[in-house]
């Protein structure tokens, strides 16, 4: 079986309770490299709960995350050590907060921010990191010359393209995205968006993007989930599910995004 | 005078084995942080009762004991400390470093090597050495426990852009032994060098953080940098007025009104020794030239 037929990340049977309440139930799919997956859903329907459980920020009840790890192949994260996950967290995964300052350290200068995750996985010349993080500001569309000032002198929609930068530095193959465009005005979610895709087609970057914005999903995500009460209630290509939805709650979802 | 009223070093006997046993730890485990129930001392914590707490629990009753404070062991502080110690004690006291068999210091490290007879205690202010970047307690001590040491970087990286050269001479951030990453306390990084490999045992009391962490003797101590910005153990570029020393760790202090000012020795005991070993330096009233140079303007003046 060639390795491309691997998925890179494969998600089973995922649970996860708040108390008696249902945070999100029996999520499973498949992520194969170089895909965007999407995932929808109105406020409170699991999305991020569902993510958190992904990236390991929260314990699922039940339920595997597998993921295809460069040096050991398949393994679930759920049950590797806390620093091997950590270490994921700094590698090969990259996490965007809905807001910049949760992704950022705000006393730290721009190129400290980015060059963060090298020194943590042992780049240790001033000079080499400096560079790396000049020419990533640069590919976010931050002029270099603000590499030594503070994201609290940044805009909303810089800070964010700061802390893509920051995460993308040390070349992950996944990116977890929590509502990425969240907040932010709607020329300046465009602009982003853009810079996202272009990143995504560049890199080759696999992504999962948690939205309720169904234009972002259109631009990024090559498939969909619709989540509905912690569970998906429909997964299939975006455009089909876009063009055709077959749940109930997805045609309504589709229908009142159209009528905005 | 040995004042009654307490318990031999004023801590009790529980007290002394609760914290004998944190400082155990600590040497077992070189650089990791041990908490420990800190008590209330009869003077405020900026004085250092964590390093009190530590020698309180060491000390016995043949010690010979000294007080450093930033190199000296004159001030306020240092006085008070040492007759504390005089006083709930009973111990010899002493300013000579060869003499004492414990020595309680704030921001230095005797110029003259320590032996394995000997225990330093330190005070310490900021136990933590990734608070800076890193406030969460709970954050923190996992970073340690996961070696997660690239915040440490972070804060060295932010030097270099800021001031072009990592800035920090004080508290600079050591890894012990290949493994934790620790705070020496504020002494001046030209003292960094004399952390590693040193024949006397090293013990850190932080009294309000409640945490006591050890470098036994012969301990590998690293001080982080780049490889394009190396650690240097710098100091003043001149030599002491009073002794002449090139190898001693310098303060600046004026002189007179008129802005004049001279570099001596901080280690008062260490310059104390080499003036009455017959050492000149180029400022000191015994040195000829020094003299000379004293008394130009006066003639300056009567012409
Ligand atoms: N920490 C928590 N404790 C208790 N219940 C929670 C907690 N976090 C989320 N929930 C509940 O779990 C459900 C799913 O929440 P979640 O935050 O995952 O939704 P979401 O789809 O991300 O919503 P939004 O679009 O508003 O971000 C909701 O009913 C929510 O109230
Ligand atoms: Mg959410
Ligand atoms: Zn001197």
């Amino acid at each position: 079986m060639s390795t491309d037929l691997r998925p890179l990340l494969s998600v089973k049977d995922i649970s996860k309770r708040y108390g008696s309440h249902i945070g999100c139930a029996g999520v499973s799919f498949d992520l194969y490299p170089g895909e965007v997956m999407g995932i929808v859903g109105e406020s409170g329907s699991g999305k991020s709960t569902l993510l958190n459980c992904l990236v390991g920020h929260l314990t699922p009840d039940t339920g595997e995350v597998v993921f295809d790890t460069r040096v050991d192949g398949p393994k679930d994260t759920t049950t590797m050590s806390e620093s091997e996950r950590r270490m994921l967290g700094r590698t090969d995964w990259a996490f965007v907060h809905q807001h910049a300052r949760d992704g950022l350290r705000m006393g730290v200068s721009a190129g400290g921010n980015v060059g963060e995750r090298l020194m943590a996985v042992g780049e240790r010349h001033y000079g080499d990191i400096r560079d790396k993080a000049t020419d990533w500001l640069e590919r976010v569309e931050i002029d270099a010359a603000r590499v030594d000032d503070r994201p609290t002198t940044f805009s909303g929609g810089m800070q964010q393209r700061l802390q893509i930068a920051r995460n993308l530095v040390t070349g992950p193959r996944l990116v977890f995205m929590d509502e990425p465009t969240g907040g932010l005005d709607v020329s300046v979610q465009a602009r982003l968006l853009d810079l996202l895709r272009g990143l995504v087609r560049d890199m080759g970057l696999s992504a999962i993007i948690v939205t309720h914005d169904l234009a972002v999903v259109r631009l990024l995500a090559d498939r969909l989930m619709v989540m509905k009460s912690g569970r998906v209630v429909e997964a299939g290509l975006t455009d089909q599910v876009l063009d055709d939805p077959q749940h109930a709650y997805s045609q309504l979802l589709v229908s009142s995004v159209l009528q905005v | 005078m040995t004042d009654q009223a307490y318990n031999f070093a004023y801590l009790d006997e529980q007290t002394k084995r609760m914290i004998r046993r944190a400082i155990l730890k600590g040497l077992a485990i070189p650089g990791y942080q041990v908490p420990f129930a800190s008590r209330e001392m009869p003077m405020p914590y900026g004085w250092g009762t964590g390093g009190v707490q530590v020698s309180a629990a060491v000390l016995t009753p043949e010690d010979t004991f000294k007080v450093i404070d930033q190199g000296a062991d004159d001030t306020t502080n240092a006085v008070s400390i040492r007759s504390f110690f005089e006083r709930t004690a009973g111990v010899r006291t002493t300013t000579a470093t060869c003499e004492a068999s414990v020595i309680q210091t704030r921001h230095r490290i005797p110029e003259e090597p320590l032996t394995e007879n000997q225990i330093l205690v330190y005070q310490v202010p900021i136990p933590e050495p990734l608070r800076f970047l890193e406030p969460r307690e709970s954050e923190t001590r996992k970073m340690h426990s996961l070696e997660e040491y690239g915040l440490m970087h972070v804060k060295l990286y932010e030097d270099i852009a800021r001031h072009g050269h990592i800035a920090t001479s004080y508290a600079y951030p050591v890894k012990v032994e290949g493994r934790y990453v620790m705070d020496p306390s504020p002494i001046p990084k030209f003292d960094n060098p004399k952390l590693g490999d040193m024949h006397a045992v090293q013990l850190f009391g932080a009294g309000r953080e409640q945490r006591i962490y050890a470098l036994p003797p012969y301990t590998q101590v690293v001080s982080l940098d780049f490889e394009d910005h190396p650690f240097e153990a710098s100091k003043a570029d001149h030599s002491c007025g009073l002794c002449g020393a090139t190898d001693s760790y310098l303060d600046e202090v004026i002189t007179d009104d008129q802005g004049g000012r001279m570099f001596v020795c901080s280690d008062t005991d260490y310059c104390e020794g080499r003036r009455a070993a017959g050492f000149v330096g180029d400022m000191s009233a015994d040195n000829p030239a020094a003299a000379m140079m004293a008394a130009q303007p006066t003639l300056e003046i009567q012409t």
